[in-house]
């Protein structure tokens, strides 16, 4: 028996996703963004959280996947990630729940289409629910998105 | 006692005293002959001595403690000053600040001094001038210095008794040699002391005497209500005690225990043995009166920083969270003026507007708190420009004047290293050497000129010296070998462009690599760090008469005015420091030229930039517009005019950053929060100005 991990639940494109508590900051429901020009497609701008300029990512955009309209379910998650923080819409924040640790399986290379290096695995819970944990500081990696950009351009 | 509490108070305050030594070091210098600055340096250095040993870092302690030795000589005129000794004072402070730095950085204060130690003994010693520093050895005298010797509390404290009529005594007691107990017979002194008056002090400490850490004889200090006589029966009543000798302190003989002790130490660690009375009566009285003098000031002093102290010193991230609380509360405050005028009830807009006269008393207040003097970055010049011209040996006068001009905080901090770059290289390349002086017929002392003062919203602080002038050819000819302009080029520039060439990157006229400048490292550093503070450096020069540099600061770096305008659905906010003013241009006045669409403006031609097209702006275009608005900005004294949408008005804006994840982007260097909640980027205006 692991460890227990409580875990964030949301949903992106029909898959469940699953962050740890301790890297939530908040979960937000969708306020006004301010765009922030020149920057990449996903990232959908600013938004002000209690006086403090957050930047705002949709994580669809980010794995490539296609954008879709927001709706009364979408949510924005505050993380914090070495010094950094940063909202990622998601369709829906649905539940937290406790996972061992040693349930997490390394992730397949492509799992519904995100690539394997911005997962942390894949973990069983409940009624043979998956769960598709994120690896936060490659979602929030810098350098691919200075790389990003060289490619639009 | 856990000193860690009390270690910042000791870095801030050994700090303080260090700097005032080598303020006041500088002006003994130049005024070797007032014996008034070496009292003053003689409390700084002695408080430093105490505050050290205090906090257990010995070699802090006896390096001042060797230092104070030479001052008490010169203070009792019985040394006089000359170059040696300065210099030796001087490497004496870098020591002990390198000392104090190491504790700052965690460190135990330890190093090795004994160099140093051994040439101001040799100075006391007198014999420095005919064997030389190196050959005195280094004595051991650093462990055990304090002797009979009062700090500077406990003499004002004795001279405050004397003054009101209390018998002081100095108390020297032996204990028997078959006792078995001295602990408990010193404790029996003390206790006979105590019922009848008060200790001041004793030698060794109450503590070391209760664990029995003395050989056979202890002195002390106290304040009794009981006659000589009487106290010196009494305490000799008490069993196992061999000698006991009392002797009654007045101020002279204070004084003069006082400087006693303090010779004492300087060969050995040999015990106040003398009977003070005896010394006092044995000096002259013309030297007795110049040391009571001498004490008494030290007491003025001492007692003069308890009436002024109203001040207290605060974490600079509580003033932080202060600021950060403000500005959420500004926010707030903005939406509630917004609501107001939105329900307009009397009652409601009232209240309202009371608010924001509170408030802005307030963000005056707030504001005013991180204001800290440019003194505390100016203090460390003096020191500087007398080492820099002595190892050049040029001979420079630095002017300061408008020290107590106010700054913010974040400003003053990252201001320090640009002026020692512009200092440095007026030092350097600015001011001629003596002979060259001479011959252009100037006066043999350079002057550097550094000022400070206010203007508007703004601090400026100007570094002026008489010497040699930027020389315009050498310095085309350096462009232009550097690459940094043609010749073509070249010859249109006017005097004030080729003067700005100095602060292009990799630029430096200097014939030689010098260690103070001339790697051609400084200039363009100091240009960028100033601008990235929101400033602007220019520089004004004559040849052969001198170079002025001025560098213009933002008062505050948290707070600014700003211009807030509409582009379609989205807001925006420029700084007002940058927007020369707005107007509004018809389609038809919007010029053509080889592609580039420009505006007269007053009597110019200025370039028209479209604030839509370097935002992308979603759903603003001025084409489908006959006419537009226009805000025009200025970096230096190059203007453009920016389309804009709407203008939606003034409004003191909170600077926030993007946070971390969002760096450099193009033409935006921050955001603010509206009234609304929502959030509003900041235009960069010097990024549209190419």
């Amino acid at each position: 028996m692991g460890e227990e991990l409580k875990v964030i639940v949301f949903s992106l494109a029909h898959e469940e996703y699953g962050i740890e508590v301790d890297k939530v900051r908040t979960i937000e429901r969708l306020s006004p963004i301010t765009r922030v020009p020149k920057t990449p497609s996903f990232i959908k701008g600013v938004i002000n959280l209690r006086g403090i300029v957050v930047p705002v990512i949709d994580l669809r955009g980010r794995f490539g996947l296609t954008e879709s309209a927001t709706t009364e379910n979408s949510r924005i998650i505050v993380v914090a990630v070495a010094d950094m923080e940063v909202g990622f819409i998601v369709d829906s924040a649905n539940d937290v729940v406790d996972i061992d640790t040693d349930t997490i399986d390394l992730p397949p290379e492509i799992v519904g289409g995100i690539k394997a290096k911005y997962l942390r695995g894949i973990a069983k819970f409940g009624d043979n629910r998956l769960l598709i944990m994120l690896n936060l500081s490659e979602v929030l990696n810098k350098s691919e998105i200075i790389q990003l950009e060289q490619l639009e351009v | 006692m856990d000193m860690n509490a009390y270690l910042s108070m000791f870095i801030d305050e050994s700090n303080d005293h260090l700097q005032s030594l080598n303020e006041n070091l500088l002006r003994l210098e130049s005024d070797p002959e007032d014996l008034s600055i070496v009292q003053s340096i003689f409390r700084s250095a002695h408080t430093l001595k105490g505050m050290s040993a205090t906090m257990g870092y010995e070699d802090l302690a006896s390096l001042t403690h060797e230092m104070e030795n030479v001052l008490d000589l010169v203070r009792n005129s019985k040394l006089k000053m000359d170059s040696f000794i300065f210099d030796t004072l001087f490497k004496g402070l870098d020591a002990l600040e390198s000392m104090v730095q190491d504790i700052v950085q965690g460190g135990t204060g330890k190093a090795d001094v004994t160099a140093i130690v051994a040439s101001l003994q040799s100075i006391v010693k007198g014999d420095y001038k005919t064997t030389g520093a190196s050959a005195v050895p280094a004595a051991a005298a650093s462990g055990q210095q304090s002797g009979g010797l009062l700090d500077e509390f406990q003499t004002s404290v004795i001279q405050q008794s004397i003054d009101s009529g209390h018998n002081v005594y100095y108390i020297e007691v032996e204990v028997r040699e078959d006792c078995v107990l001295k602990g408990v017979r010193a404790y029996m002194v003390f206790d006979l002391l105590g019922k009848n008056g008060d200790i001041v002090k004793s030698e060794p400490s109450v503590t070391d005497l209760e664990q029995e850490k003395f050989d056979r004889s202890f002195t002390v200090f106290a304040i009794s209500t009981l006659s000589q006589q009487e106290l010196e029966t009494q305490i000799a009543a008490i069993s196992e005690i061999d000698k006991v000798s009392v002797a009654l302190l007045d101020l002279e003989s204070l004084a003069m225990l006082n400087n006693a002790a303090s010779k004492e130490q300087a060969p050995s660690a040999a015990p106040a043995s003398t009977p003070a009375s005896a010394q006092a009566e044995s000096s002259t009285k013309e030297e007795a009166g110049k040391q009571v003098a001498a004490a008494r000031s030290q007491a003025a002093a001492s007692s003069a920083p308890a009436a002024v102290s109203k001040t207290i010193r605060v974490d600079i991230d509580r003033l932080d969270a202060l600021m950060n609380l403000f500005s959420e509360l500004l926010i707030d405050r903005v939406r509630l003026e917004q609501l107001s005028s939105e329900i307009r009830r009397n009652d409601l807009t009232e209240t309202v507007e009371h608010m924001t006269r509170v408030s802005s008393d307030l963000q005056n207040i707030v504001l005013k708190l991180r204001m800290v003097p440019v003194d505390s970055v100016f203090n460390r010049f003096p020191r500087m420009i007398r080492d820099l011209a002595k190892s050049l040996d040029k001979k420079i006068d630095l002017v300061i004047t408008g020290a107590d001009t106010e700054l913010d905080r974040t400003v003053i901090d990252e201001i320090g290293d640009p002026l020692v770059h512009l200092l440095r290289n007026s030092v350097d390349h600015g001011i001629e050497t003596t002979q060259e002086r001479l011959a252009a017929g100037k006066p043999e002392t350079g002057t550097i000129h550094l000022r400070a003062y206010h203007s508007g919203n703004h601090v400026f602080i100007e570094v002026e010296e008489d010497g040699r002038g930027i020389n315009r050819e050498k310095v085309l000819k350096t462009a232009i070998k550097n690459g940094v302009v043609t010749e073509e080029q070249a010859k249109q520039l006017t005097d004030e462009d080729v003067n700005m060439l100095i602060f292009a990157p990799g630029f430096s006229t200097a014939d030689k690599i010098s260690d103070i400048s001339g790697r051609g490292v400084g200039l363009d550093v100091v240009k960028s760090k100033i601008t990235s503070l929101g400033g602007n450096v220019t520089v004004d020069s004559a040849l052969g008469r001198g170079t002025k540099f001025a560098v213009q600061l933002p008062l505050t770096l948290s707070i600014i005015s700003a211009m807030l305008i509409k582009l379609g659905s989205e807001k925006y906010a420029i700084p007002l420091t940058s927007i020369v003013e707005t107007g509004i241009v018809q389609r038809d006045q919007i010029l053509n030229v080889h592609g580039n669409r420009m505006i007269h403006f007053r009597n110019a031609i200025i370039p028209l930039v479209s604030l839509s097209k370097v935002l992308d702006s979603p759903d603003f275009n001025e084409h489908n517009e006959s006419e537009t608005e226009i805000v025009v900005i200025r970096k230096g004294d190059k203007w453009a005019a920016v389309t804009v949408d709407e203008f939606i008005g003034q409004s003191e804006i909170v600077l926030k950053s993007l946070g971390k994840y969002l760096t450099n982007i193009e033409a935006i260097s921050g955001a603010t929060i509206l009234g609304d909640g929502q959030v509003a980027l900041i235009i960069d205006p010097n990024a549209l100005i190419k």
